[in-house]
């Protein structure tokens, strides 16, 4: 059955406001029966962990929107290197993930290429990739941060190995899973081992390529705040660290949505391009 | 058997534990329509990849032009079973890939013209920008052919190039193929399970004995007038003992000399019959 789009979109407007509106009751109820009872006006002067001394609840859905609208008003201000705008830091981010995840795409593409083409380079790097897969991208900063001595290009290196599987792998399953029947018409056409690759196996194997591209960047989304978060500076993951630091939790929660919506529209990004490069038998 | 294009000259195939077919010798002369025909698994596809070079025999060779195969080339042109189309491609985009091979230096203008004329040749002008996936199977199948007649290959190889089609795709492609041949006056290979189809198209057809171990059983020669029609084909002279014949050997004769080949039997000359004349 096909739901029509605005059926379901309405369905999880309701939704939102459903759970926003329970969580902004519920934390107004239990303020005012709760013993702390905040001026408000001070509480927005000063924030409202400072006016509880200490204290950190929970922030309500109309206090997060009003920060959310703070933040964004001004989203590249850059005062100092410890206070710079949500947007930069999400730019310094996305900046890391570009470079690592383009290197990896570099060297994951081409050597996933060859190892799809040749079974026998295939089996003696195998072992390698088993090993250093399920490794935690995070176990690699200490040899990273001491080897780079810079925690800006170390947390590229980590972003580096984690996209770097996926797109291997995927490359290399690609590659090796091209029809026979197509490459013996490249054959018998003498089409040469550069046309082959290049008009034959790269457009067969790229939707398989493309989703590898897609675990890569998700993963390398996720791992970038981690890493952040373990050697500071910059970034949304610095961000968020620093807020918890601060303890102001609508912050928290606005890094989470932003994380959020930026990963979503990474994914969307390489959808699409999978889309152009998809093929139908 | 000096003047053939093409001399098969005692090919084998064996792998470990079988022997697929044995002291294969047959040749295939210029201009000449040549069926293959015999029971599944009997090794038909594996002689139509070692005459296209994509394989290797394990034993014996075959001279094309004077020497031996060493590999694929495009000069022996294939036609797939299953059409083989690269389904990213339009199909104009396919036979100008095509194009592209035979013709290193063509400029993509010309290579696009050239497609077109292909693809206008067995009338799908209207279908050139469509992708295999809105093609029908008999459409998919015309641009395979019009692909493998682009290059203008000194030899055509089919393995069952219609068997996936339904009768009447078939009937129309096999009419279309036979006007390709005659106007190119092509030098073909064909593999086929339909007798009607061997005998509409060849000049001679080999039928193979079953396997494992299968062997050249005899040289059909087809002297059916032609040109020959489908519609028409029942009406000639011999028709009906051409297709006894075969379909004789096909049902009973393939399967006892499988169990054992007649004394004189040569497989450097496999008898030649002649049942229609
Ligand atoms: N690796 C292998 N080991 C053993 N036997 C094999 C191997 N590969 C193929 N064969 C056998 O080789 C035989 C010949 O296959 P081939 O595809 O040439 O037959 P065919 O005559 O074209 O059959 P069909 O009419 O069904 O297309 C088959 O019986 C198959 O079982
Ligand atoms: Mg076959």
């Amino acid at each position: 059955m096909l739901i029509p789009f605005w059926r379901s979109s309405l369905l999880s407007l309701a939704l939102l406001i459903l759970f926003l509106g329970a969580w902004e009751l519920a934390l107004r109820s239990s303020a005012a029966t709760g013993g702390s009872v905040v001026d408000a006006e001070y509480a927005a002067l000063v924030g409202a962990a400072a006016a509880q001394g200490g204290q950190t609840p929970m922030p309500m859905p109309s206090e997060i929107a009003a920060r959310l609208w703070q933040l964004l008003r001004d989203p590249f201000y850059v005062r100092g290197t410890n206070d710079q705008g949500i947007g930069v830091q999400i730019a310094y981010s996305l900046a890391r993930v570009g470079i690592g995840f383009g290197l990896a795409a570099l060297v994951a593409i081409p050597l996933g290429f060859a190892i799809g083409m040749s079974p026998l380079l295939g089996a003696v790097l195998n072992p390698f990739i088993q090993v250093l897969r399920p490794v935690s991208p995070l176990a690699w900063m200490p040899l990273a941060l001491y080897t780079i001595k810079d925690s800006s290009i170390s947390s590229v290196f980590v972003i580096f190995i984690c996209s770097i599987w996926p797109m291997l792998l995927n490359t290399a399953f690609g590659v090796g899973s091209v029809r026979r029947e197509w490459l013996n018409v490249a054959r018998t056409l003498e089409a040469g081992s550069l046309k082959t690759a290049w008009r034959v196996i790269l457009p067969a194997a790229a939707p398989t390529i493309l989703t590898g591209m897609r675990i890569s960047i998700g993963i390398a989304w996720l791992v970038i705040v981690a890493a952040e978060m373990l050697v500071g500076g910059t970034g949304i993951g610095y961000w968020v660290w620093n807020q918890w630091n601060n303890l102001s939790l609508a912050d928290i929660v606005i890094a989470i949505l932003m994380i959020g919506l930026v990963g979503l529209l990474l994914d969307r990004l390489l959808g699409w391009v999978a889309g152009a490069v998809a093929w139908q038998e | 058997m000096n003047h053939a294009y093409v001399s098969v000259e005692g090919i084998a195939r064996r792998y470990p534990g079988a022997t697929i077919f044995e002291d294969l010798w047959f040749g295939v002369n210029r201009g000449e329509f040549v069926c293959l025909v015999g029971h599944s698994g009997c090794g038909k596809t594996t002689v139509l990849n070692i005459l296209a070079g994509l394989e290797k025999p394990s034993d014996g060779e075959v001279i094309v032009d004077g020497q031996a195969i060493e590999g694929p080339s495009l000069d022996r042109a294939v036609i797939f079973q299953g059409h083989a189309l690269m389904p990213w491609m339009t199909a104009e985009q396919n036979v100008a890939f095509a194009l592209s091979c035979r013709h290193k230096d063509m400029p993509r203008a010309q290579l696009r013209d050239a497609a077109r004329e292909a693809l206008e040749r067995v009338g799908l002008t209207a279908a050139a920008d469509k992708k295999p996936s809105q093609l029908s199977g008999g459409m998919k199948q015309r641009v395979g052919i019009a692909r493998a007649f682009a290059i203008a290959p000194k030899m055509l190889l089919m393995d069952e190039p219609f068997s996936a089609l339904d009768a009447l795709t078939r009937g129309a492609l096999q009419d279309e193929v036979a006007r390709l041949v005659s106007e190119a006056d092509q030098t073909a290979f064909m593999i086929t399970h339909d007798v009607d189809e061997a005998i509409l198209l060849a000049d001679r057809i080999l039928l193979m004995t079953n396997g494992p171990d299968a062997r050249l059983a005899e040289v059909v020669v087809n002297t059916l007038p032609r040109p020959r029609m489908r519609a028409t084909l029942h009406k000639l002279p011999g028709y009906h003992a051409l297709r006894e014949h075969i379909l004789d050997f096909l049902i009973t004769r393939s399967r006892l000399m499988a169990q054992g080949l007649p004394a004189d039997w040569n497989p450097r000359h496999a008898p030649e019959v002649r049942p229609g004349a």
